[in-house]
């Protein structure tokens, strides 16, 4: 144990006195930070945010405060841990949190982070300010989300769902893990002081997420992503439920080897369809809702069903421009370049006259969307869109994405699990022409990119709680260069728009 | 958008989203003076806007039509009998109104604007929506801002026919005891009592919100557009890029530069903007060489939006419209016969670009003072979000090139001033023709196409 208390001291202070000159960046990072008691679904939320918004383009990484304890306290004994009258317990937590905002600072200035997300109890004023003069100091926007539930049942599952199997526990039957959360729950309870809108915490942006999403409150949105994160917050929720995405049955263009088009599904593609039934009807789900494209062969798709579906335009296959219709072949006799660039640079690339997977995955957001919004739903798609749906849902980068593996005639049913999503892969047994074309040997890549939106994959996260150097002065920020003609502004990430600059030699993110 | 019937790729289902298969009552609630009509505007506009059949309905507006006078605020006391038979059977006549827009004439979402201040009358609104298989949504506006509440009286009240025969002090004091009558009733959603409503409490004018119980999608779309919108004066400035090289040659869509004129409009920009001294000015243009030529100019940031780009006019592209009737004659009369929503071969229709640009106007609607370098088309589109135009009249309006208007909300609409910057250019405005029939002679398509090279 180190005699780190009186480092810890000096630290505050002198971050008090440097809150007042903070650097004003242009388009500030923003640090999200998590406050309720365990439990109450921070960690849920800060990785399903943490994947939505990489999906959307946007550098975030999620620190999580637990695991920086974990390290640095290597085996878990007991909630006493956690009592606020455990003074060495107390030392090393306060260590862990600032290590992790160390962190959190080196990935916002260093690593080209753009959001942050703090995932921890922080649930008293005191840790709160604390965090507050970190963000001053640093220039960052601070965005709270808070979690608080007293529905014991929901309690009860979150902790059977994700506590009884975490590291802590690894030692103990299920019935003595969940009696010591329960009794760690209470060592917080003590102190937890919510925010208080009325009164000490209105001049904070944050929003209040009650009962799971039943009602929220939003005080004092400053800027575009807070608003989208809000946005995103309301839309998602815990229901069980399971999606299933497939693609259209096998077409007539299929079986040709052409891509795009309009054509209606072979033979094979029809009894795909009735398989696709009985499937459904198999699955006994209750309030199914049915997705297509508006393109002939997922309608057809659909309409064996027999039940009710909606079309939508998003749905849409990607648009090939000058090569639709065309096989593989012809495109490498007609436009050789474009072929090789196609396969140097699959994402950014974009057909000419027609589309990139990069222009699908903004066409394609408000479809996943609606898709948090609901509850059963089956998608009744094509290759490059189930893609792209599926990264968002497995958390995979713009590099994977394009290769992902979406066979004809095969049922990917996505159930979310914990903190993540479970995939089971349901062939229909109904044969089917290849369409998936690997990853070629390739150079390094020369499409310059030219806009913005890059889904990333969800970062892992930092282990070693680096608590060495805990006593360095805080280094002052370099102020940012002055601004070119065309600025990024991490602000205007909309919807469906792609926000891009030209002229400039640097790849930026949105 | 109003006016315009479901498009025809649909089955029954919306072919966007299913905005759930009820239709929605929004209905406001709060003291007289808290921005709960300037909502109720706004957001029938919106909804409009995405296609989503809305209509507002002012309780107000009945009892105007009812007491044809308005003599003072004794009419809205608590105890005045005869007042309070009046109002309700007014609120009772915009129910019955609501009930037949939402399930004879295909409304989708109602708003009912009033003060809804009692938990009795919502009770009545709540069973009437039960009744008629209508969801709900309470939009309440809180706010107690003195100074707030001064300037909407300022700026909404004192001309409202109520007091056309007022001078201002009396005016102001008259609806200051006017708000003093329902004080003293008004009953506020309450985080438990109304626990199983669903709503949405603004703020201090959106410094904070409570929202309870969203229901579905169109409840969350509104949600978040409210969250968005704010009422910091500012404007909002649209123009076209410089005339470009093949507007000189009469050929629609392309990529190309400015011409000579176009690139005198980019430096008289320049000096327009500079004349306005606008604090903190975003500049925005397309991906389009021509509007990012036409911004260079200008010397300060600006950022590029793809979704500013201009409708894509597929197999048409970079063709004469004398052109497009030789090749295309049929495709031509379509085009004419409904403008909105005609998608070229290959290409976008003015449906497909208002979806397009939806982000845009609600990255509009958080902004305060920005420029939109834009085209003829996306244009036609914003300005039809921001004048509340149909999609009959969107395609239609004009939008000359070198022409910047300047677009200042106010009270609740928009101001529209028109500054023709005096830098000459062709025009590019090609009004709808009589005769629209597939069987037309040439000359009759072609009479309204404008001179070029």
């Amino acid at each position: 144990q180190r005699a780190g208390s009186q480092n810890v001291t000096v630290y505050f202070i002198f971050s008090f006195i440097l809150a007042r000159g903070g650097p004003h960046l242009a388009n500030p990072p923003t640090v999200i930070v998590m406050v309720g008691l365990p439990a109450r679904g921070k960690t849920y939320i800060s990785r399903k945010l943490t994947r939505y918004l990489n999906w959307i383009g946007i550098p975030t990484k999620v620190f999580n405060v637990g695991e920086y304890r974990r390290e640095a306290v290597k085996h878990y004994s007991a909630y006493d841990f956690f009592k606020s009258d455990n003074e060495d317990a107390v030392k090393i937590r306060q260590q862990c949190a600032l290590a992790a905002l160390r962190d959190v600072k080196n990935y916002l200035t260093e690593e080209e982070g753009q959001v942050a997300v703090f995932d921890a109890t922080n649930t008293t004023r005191e840790r709160r300010d604390m965090i507050l003069e970190f963000g001053a100091e640093n220039g960052f926007e601070i965005f709270f989300i808070e979690s608080v539930c007293d529905d014991p049942n929901v309690i009860a599952c979150n902790i059977l769902e994700v506590k009884v199997s975490c590291p802590d526990y690894q030692d103990c039957n299920k019935t003595d893990a969940m009696d010591d959360f329960k009794k760690r729950i209470e060592c917080y309870r003590m102190n937890y002081q919510p925010l208080d809108p009325d009164q000490y915490d209105k001049n904070l942006s944050f929003i209040k997420v009650i009962d799971v999403g039943r009602r929220f409150l939003v005080n004092r949105i400053q800027d575009h992503i807070q608003s989208r994160i809000v946005y995103y917050l309301m839309n998602i929720h815990v229901q069980p439920r399971s999606i299933y995405l497939c693609r259209h049955g096998e077409s007539q263009q299929n079986m040709q080897g052409r891509l795009g088009g309009d054509s209606g599904l072979s033979t094979r593609g029809r009894k795909f369809a009735g398989a696709l039934a009985e499937f459904v009807e198999e699955q006994n789900l209750k309030d199914l809702k049915v997705w297509t494209s508006q393109m002939r062969r997922s309608i057809q798709t659909a309409e064996a069903l027999n039940v009710p579906y909606e079309q939508w335009k998003a749905l849409n296959e990607i648009d090939a421009g000058l090569c639709e219709e065309m096989t593989y072949e012809d495109v490498r006799e007609r436009f050789p370049e474009e072929f090789a660039l196609r396969d140097q640079d699959k994402y950014y690339y974009r057909y000419p006259s027609g589309e990139s997977y990069q222009d699908l995955v903004q066409r394609v957001e408000p479809v996943i969307m609606e898709m948090e919004r609901q509850e059963n739903v089956l998608v009744i798609c094509h290759q490059a869109v189930m893609r792209c749906l599926l990264a968002y849902f497995l958390d995979k980068s713009a590099d994977e994405m394009p290769y992902l593996k979406c066979p004809l005639h095969t049922v990917l049913k996505l159930t979310p699990v914990a903190y993540g999503c479970k995939v089971e892969s349901i062939s229909l047994n109904v044969d089917a022409v290849n369409t998936h074309r690997d990853r070629p040997e390739r150079g390094p890549s020369i499409l310059i990119r030219r806009n913005s939106v890059t889904p990333l994959t969800s970062p892992e996260p930092n282990k070693k709680p680096r608590m060495e150097g805990l006593d360095d002065p805080i280094i002052r920020e370099v102020t940012p260069a002055q601004l070119t003609l065309c600025s990024a502004s991490h602000t205007t990430l909309a919807l469906s728009t792609q926000v891009s600059h030209s002229y400039c030699p640097y790849i930026f993110t949105a | 958008m109003r006016g315009a019937s479901r498009s025809k790729n649909t089955q029954d289902l919306d072919k966007r989203v299913c905005m759930t298969n009820c239709p929605t009552l929004i209905v406001t609630v709060g003291l007289p003076a808290r921005g709960k009509t300037y909502i109720s505007k706004k957001l029938t506009r919106y909804l409009n806007w995405i296609d989503v059949p809305t209509k507002e309905f002012n309780v107000g507006q009945y009892r105007r039509e009812c007491v044809k006078i308005y003599k003072s605020f004794e009419f809205f006391q608590p105890d005045n009998e005869e007042g309070l038979k009046i109002r309700k059977q007014c609120a009772l006549a915009a129910l019955n109104d609501v009930r037949q827009f939402l399930t004879d004439e295909g409304g989708q979402v109602a708003v009912f604007d009033a003060t809804n201040t009692t938990r009795e009358r919502r009770e009545t609104i709540i069973r009437f929506a039960e009744q008629n298989g209508f969801k709900v949504f309470f939009v309440e506006s809180v706010c107690e801002d003195p100074d707030v509440i001064a300037e909407n009286i300022v700026q909404v009240k004192l001309g409202s026919p109520d007091y056309i025969h007022c001078n201002t002090e009396e005016a102001v004091a008259d609806f200051m005891k006017r708000i003093k009558c329902y004080e003293n009733s008004y009953q506020p959603l309450d985080e438990e009592l109304d626990r199983d409503l669903s709503f949405i409490k603004i703020i201090d004018v959106g410094r904070r919100y409570l929202v309870n119980r969203v229901q579905d999608h169109i409840q969350s779309r509104i949600v978040y557009y409210l969250m968005n919108i704010h009422i910091t004066p500012r404007s909002i400035y649209l123009c076209r890029h410089g005339e470009s090289d093949l507007n000189i040659k009469g050929r629609i869509g392309g990529d190309s530069g400015l011409s000579a004129r176009g690139k005198e409009f980019a430096k008289a920009l320049r000096q327009f903007i500079q004349s306005q001294n606008i604090r903190d000015l975003k500049v925005w243009t397309s991906q389009m060489k021509r509007t990012i030529q036409t911004a260079e100019a200008l010397g300060v940031p600006y950022e590029q939006w793809k979704a500013l780009n201009e409708i894509d006019a597929g197999v048409c592209e970079e063709l004469m419209y004398e052109e497009i009737q030789q090749r295309y004659p049929q495709e031509f009369a379509l085009r004419d016969q409904d403008k909105y929503r005609y998608r070229y071969p290959k290409g976008e229709s003015y449906e497909d670009l208002v979806q397009r640009l939806e982000p845009v106007i609600m990255e509009l609607e958080r902004q305060e003072n920005v420029l939109v370098i834009c085209h003829q088309a996306v244009m036609r589109c914003l300005l039809a979000y921001f004048l509340d135009k149909t999609a009959e009249e969107l395609p239609y309006l004009k939008c000359t090139l070198h022409t910047v208007l300047k677009l200042t909300p106010m009270a609740y609409g928009c101001k529209v001033e028109s500054v023709c910057l005096n830098v000459d250019a062709v025009n590019t405005h090609r009004d709808r023709p009589s005769n629209v029939d597939v069987s037309r002679l040439p000359e009759e398509a072609l009479l309204t196409v404008p001179d070029h090279h």
